[in-house]
């Protein structure tokens, strides 16, 4: 888990509020895994004081990538940042999303910005040998920028709009629920809001699929010493406030419990 | 400027304790040590002081438990822990190995519990001194904790002191009308040395629901935004009391830290810093040698308790 403090940020793309960032930074591309984060310092003092959780939206042996969308102080300021402007990054993080293998199917639900790790996962199952099937959704058209890019990377891709400008009108866990009898998959992945994911757990524990989640917190320090992120977690040993940054920020979706 | 030829001299010396310097790590906000490892020299620092232990392991508060105001954050963690038996399997044989000192912060339900952590580590090898901490403001209602009182602060370190054979450190709480009366009462009631300040009781709002940002509701507000206040309380304190004092509130830079010492503490502790960067307190060490040696300091002590008001 190295401290990259003078990685050279080489592409930013826009999208509205959506930015994805290409960074160079070889010792974190090389180690990155899917489901990973990078602890990023947005600013030099101390406004805002802590660094920013994100997840890796890929990576390789040059460094790796981010996406994100604009919501608050910290990505705010990460959105303004150029080519050749250095960041102080520390990562690979936390543990990720285990990997299916050749010949299974895999659902990759992605709700918004948290379609971020996806794309790496998705890549990295298709290297297996794995057939991932995207679905994509958000409240609107704005909501999923990375359309585009998932289907020319080559993904099976579904998308849906709570408004209905494009795809399946309505939340991407009801279309998840329509597709799965055709699209048959062997384990659910997923990234999203709060409730997405809880509905979604609601939905794969009725079929009684595999289901891994990412969960999201804020995080003080991204390497468990300061125990800021917990989510409610079931162990061998009963319930308890499982650090998201050690532990996961992936979870085995059975053991997640919602409020 | 001339440079001083021989190296500085950063040794700290406690009375009850040898420091290899005047940094030490603040609980909480340090883990239990060894998380750091992959990014510093545990070595290289004046000590660790681990997360707080209670008897039994500890749930802890329910979420959110941190929130970032300006140049500052604020935390209701509630001291969740694994407790003083996983701690001396798991880690403490672990944390023996290192050269530096292993301060264990010391947490209680009651008394009992307090005298109960004591007794159980007095049984323990590879620990330097406890930190009797008497001041987290989250684990009761409104931030009780023996530390907002004298008489419960001088009646609890008595009776840890003369339970306990090793050195009592005793952290202090900065919600109170007068630091200087609450260390008093643990100077008087024996112990070897005063740390502060722990974080300071607060409130973060989230205006469209009208709801408190903590799931607890309060928290304890640490990082920059309180060094002044700490320098304050540090000052006031070890203008008055005999035993020494640790300084610690927002220290991010070894500037930071020598400000500490020349408001009068023999040591210091970093704590949110290790937060944003996992090995500030060993650049902190560093920066404190660079500045003395800039200055034609030879020996880091003879900055403690310099500040001129007169």
């Amino acid at each position: 888990m190295p401290i990259e403090r003078n990685a050279r940020l080489r592409e930013v793309q826009s999208w509205g509020d959506h930015f994805r960032l290409i960074v160079d930074a070889p010792a974190i591309g090389r180690d990155a895994r899917p489901g990973q984060f990078v602890m990023v310092k947005v600013s030099e003092g101390s406004s805002p004081l802590l660094r920013r959780p994100l997840g890796i939206h890929d990576a390789d042996r040059n460094g790796f990538e981010l996406f994100f969308r604009v919501a608050g102080q910290g990505t705010e300021i990460l959105s303004r940042k150029r080519p050749d402007e250095r960041l102080d990054v520390i990562g690979p993080l936390g543990r990720g999303f285990t990997v299916a293998s050749k010949g299974e199917t895999a659902a990759l639900v992605g709700g918004g910005r948290g379609i971020a790790p996806l794309f790496f996962l998705a890549r990295a199952l298709k290297a297996s040998g794995a057939r991932p099937v995207v679905f994509y959704g958000g409240r609107r058209l704005a909501d999923i920028p990375l359309r585009d890019r998932l289907e020319k990377t080559g993904f099976e891709l579904q998308c849906s709009t709570d408004d209905g400008s494009f795809g399946f009108a309505g939340f991407v866990t009801a279309l998840v629920d329509k597709e799965l009898a055709r699209v048959k998959p062997a384990i659910v992945y997923a990234c999203g809001p709060d409730p997405m994911m809880k509905a979604l757990a609601a939905i794969t524990a009725k079929h009684g699929l595999a289901a891994e989640f990412s969960l999201e917190s804020i995080m003080g320090c991204g390497i468990g010493a300061c125990w800021g992120c917990v989510h409610r977690i079931r162990n061998e040993n009963g319930d308890g406030w499982v650090k998201i940054c050690e532990e996961g920020p992936v979870f085995p979706g059975e053991r997640i419990l919602w409020p | 400027m001339a440079v001083t030829a021989k190296p500085v001299d950063l040794t700290t010396d406690l009375g009850f304790l040898q420091l290899r310097n005047p940094v030490l790590t603040a609980s909480g906000t340090f883990g239990y040590g060894l998380e750091f490892e992959p990014y510093l020299d545990l070595d290289k620092l004046g000590g660790i002081v681990v997360k707080g232990l209670y008897y039994k392991a500890r749930e802890g508060n329910p979420p959110p438990r941190l929130v970032e105001t300006p140049s500052g954050l604020i935390n209701a963690i509630g001291l969740q822990g694994v407790g003083v038996e996983a701690f001396a399997a798991k880690v403490l044989p672990k944390l023996r190995r290192l050269k530096t000192a292993v301060i264990v912060n010391v947490c209680g339900a009651d008394d009992d519990e307090y005298a109960a952590v004591v007794e159980f580590l007095d049984k323990q090898e590879g620990i330097a001194a406890y930190e009797l901490n008497i001041s987290c403001p989250n684990v009761k209602k409104e931030g009780a904790c023996p530390a907002l009182s004298p008489r419960t602060t001088f009646d609890l370190v008595k009776r840890i002191k003369a339970a306990s054979r090793r050195p009592l450190i005793t952290k202090l709480s900065p919600n109170v009308t007068s630091i200087v009366e609450i260390a008093q009462a643990a100077e008087e009631a024996g112990t070897d040395a005063v740390a502060l300040i722990n974080t300071l009781l607060a409130l973060a709002i989230d205006l469209e629901t009208r709801r408190p940002k903590l799931g607890n509701v309060y928290g304890g507000l640490s990082g920059p935004a309180i060094k002044p206040i700490a320098l304050r309380m540090v000052h006031q304190v070890a203008s008055r009391l005999k035993v020494p004092v640790i300084g610690m509130g927002g220290i991010m830079t070894g500037a930071d830290a020598l400000e500490f010492l020349v408001a009068g503490a023999a040591a210091v502790e970093v704590g949110t810093a290790s937060f944003v960067d996992p090995d500030a307190a060993v650049r902190i060490v560093g920066e404190i040698d660079a500045w003395c040696a800039a200055h034609g300091i030879a020996a880091v002590r003879d900055v403690v308790g310099t500040l001129k008001t007169a």
